[in-house]
């Protein structure tokens, strides 16, 4: 339907994109108060099961109804500066999430000193481009590498490696991924694929 | 000590911590700074305790997992109190962006679309601030959105932020004339669509519940044709790929664009090929775009954090593999 569009721009086809993409957002919409719903239904049946980590279970459940409660209880303006849902938000939601992201930090120093290693060839290339973007994206490259001329300074040899050998590598990536979806696009069209209907 | 004694130590000591750094906060306690010369002397602390940790490796003692989780605690924490300045150079994907703003006459309409959420916040919200720092000095006209729900809170944080300075102060900008946030939608990629024939159809009211047609500033924005620039923030799905894909390559938007550093290599490609112009990579893009604006905010106040950060993590690899070659050539001589 959204191909045909393209080739006859009249009523009812030139329409029909807009009618999708709204009943996209209305389904989409509802798929969100579900999976809100399925989340207090699931933990709320670990609670009374009394499953390992229900206590985890309990917070959510009242977290989910804090916020709701809350959220709904100040109208429209739920979101402005100064509301209770606002202060929930910037001194409980969001240092919550960003501890958790935060972590992801210590984990990947952890695991840079652990796999990084110049096994192979390939390796020790990876392993050199990491140093030197890694160095040559901050302040500190420039101070280490301030004595030389301007042009192999380790910013801009970061930023080579950035919009050259880094671009080649995410083109051909997308490129594979673009035919990828193509063929198998094709093969579901014309009924070749059919592991999706349970088939062969 | 028990596991568990161990973990309720632990999680008391962060809730008094932060308990201080509330009341720290609400009562405007000021921040504790160390002097230069005391952050050298950290520095030198630092970079010799690194270097006695290589001579135990060479020894064959490897260091546990612990110790480089807190070697990168000290590395994000420590530089927080120092009084260090650094030189940003400044690259060509932020001068780009800057160079657009640059070319926008007074009242123009950009289009800003928050996609992401607090985790991302730290690299995403200073480009935000300094962003909307610029237009709002320059008069431009702004018009958020977001294909994330916390989308439009963030844009509410920056506004906030934003309009405290003195200098926008003054200026008395107007909810609904000067800008507006027109909240969340959902449907991915079909809002930017659908925004490409009638942004009304996917916000039919702004994030206070005024109707369209009742905001001055976009009364008469019908779809992409009416914006002179759009900036896309983005930490993952839906973001900057999809603005690429539809508002840029269908409907001819001019697009600049501000990602997380995981995601910033990703969109090299559009850039190159023109179909992004500009691009802000993670804290590092931030502070460039800062310093350019001349915004000082969190973006060039964290640099030297992530300057340590980055400089602890080489240190470590650098050590992974000395301990590796050593262990190479002991296995190698056994043999």
């Amino acid at each position: 339907m959204f191909v045909i569009q393209y080739f006859i721009p009249h009523y009812p086809f030139n329409r029909m994109s807009h009618w999708f993409s709204d009943w996209f957002a209305i389904i989409l919409a509802c798929a969100i108060v579900l999976g809100a719903l399925n989340l207090m239904k699931i933990s709320i049946q670990k609670v009374i099961k009394k499953k390992p980590g229900w206590g985890y279970a309990v917070v959510i459940i009242v977290s989910f109804l804090l916020i709701t409660v809350i959220g709904l209880s100040e109208g429209e303006a739920f979101r402005e500066p100064g509301t209770w849902f606002d202060w929930l938000y910037v001194y409980v939601y969001t240092p919550c999430s960003s501890t958790m992201f935060a972590i992801l930090g210590f984990f990947v120093a952890s695991a840079s000193y652990r796999a990084f290693r110049a096994r192979n060839f390939e390796a020790t290339l990876l392993l050199l481009a990491a140093f030197f973007v890694m160095i040559g994206r901050v302040p500190v490259g420039d101070i280490i590498s301030g004595f030389m001329p301007e042009g192999v300074r380790l910013s801009n040899l970061a930023s080579w490696i950035m919009t050259f050998p880094q671009t080649a590598g995410q083109r051909a990536i997308m490129i594979g991924i673009a035919l990828g979806i193509v063929s198998t696009s094709l093969r579901v069209i014309l009924g070749i694929e059919r592991a999706h209907l349970a088939g062969e | 000590m028990s596991t568990k004694a161990k973990e309720i130590l632990v999680l008391a000591l962060i809730f008094a911590f932060s308990l201080i750094f509330y009341i720290g906060k609400v009562l405007g306690w000021e921040a504790v700074r160390f002097s230069t010369t005391v952050s050298l002397i950290v520095i030198l602390l630092v970079a010799l305790s690194l270097l006695w940790i290589l001579i135990l490796t060479i020894r064959g003692r490897l260091v546990e997992r612990r110790i480089v989780f807190l070697y990168v605690g000290i590395a994000v924490a420590l530089p927080l109190f120092m009084t260090l300045s650094q030189r940003i150079a400044i690259s060509p994907e932020v001068e780009a962006v800057y160079n657009t703003l640059e070319g926008l006459p007074e009242g123009s309409k950009v289009l800003v679309s928050f996609d992401y959420d607090p985790p991302s916040a730290p690299e995403l919200q200073p480009m935000a601030e300094a962003f909307l720092y610029y237009c709002f000095e320059h008069d431009l006209k702004v018009i958020m959105m977001g294909l994330w729900p916390q989308g439009p809170m963030q844009a509410n944080l920056a506004i906030e932020k934003v309009l405290s300075d003195e200098k926008i102060k003054s200026k008395n900008l107007k909810y609904g004339e000067d800008y507006v946030n027109l909240g969340f939608q959902a449907g991915y990629e079909f809002v930017i669509q659908r925004m490409g024939s009638d942004f009304r159809s996917m916000f039919p009211t702004d994030y206070r519940g005024t109707p369209y047609e009742q905001i001055p500033l976009v009364k008469n924005v019908k779809n992409f044709s009416n914006i002179d620039y759009c900036f896309n923030l983005s930490s993952g799905f839906p973001g900057t790929r999809e603005w690429v894909q539809i508002a840029v390559d269908r409907f001819g938007v001019t697009l600049g664009a501000g990602n997380t550093a995981v995601q910033a290599p990703q969109m090299y490609p559009f850039m190159r090929a023109g179909q992004l112009v500009g691009l802000l990579g993670g804290m590092v893009g931030a502070a460039e775009f800062e310093f350019l604006t001349k915004w000082i905010g969190k973006g060039t106040k964290f640099m030297i954090s992530q300057s340590f950060a980055h400089v602890i993590v080489i240190a470590f690899i650098i050590i992974g593999n000395v301990a590796f070659f050593r262990s190479k050539r002991k296995t190698g001589l056994k043999r």
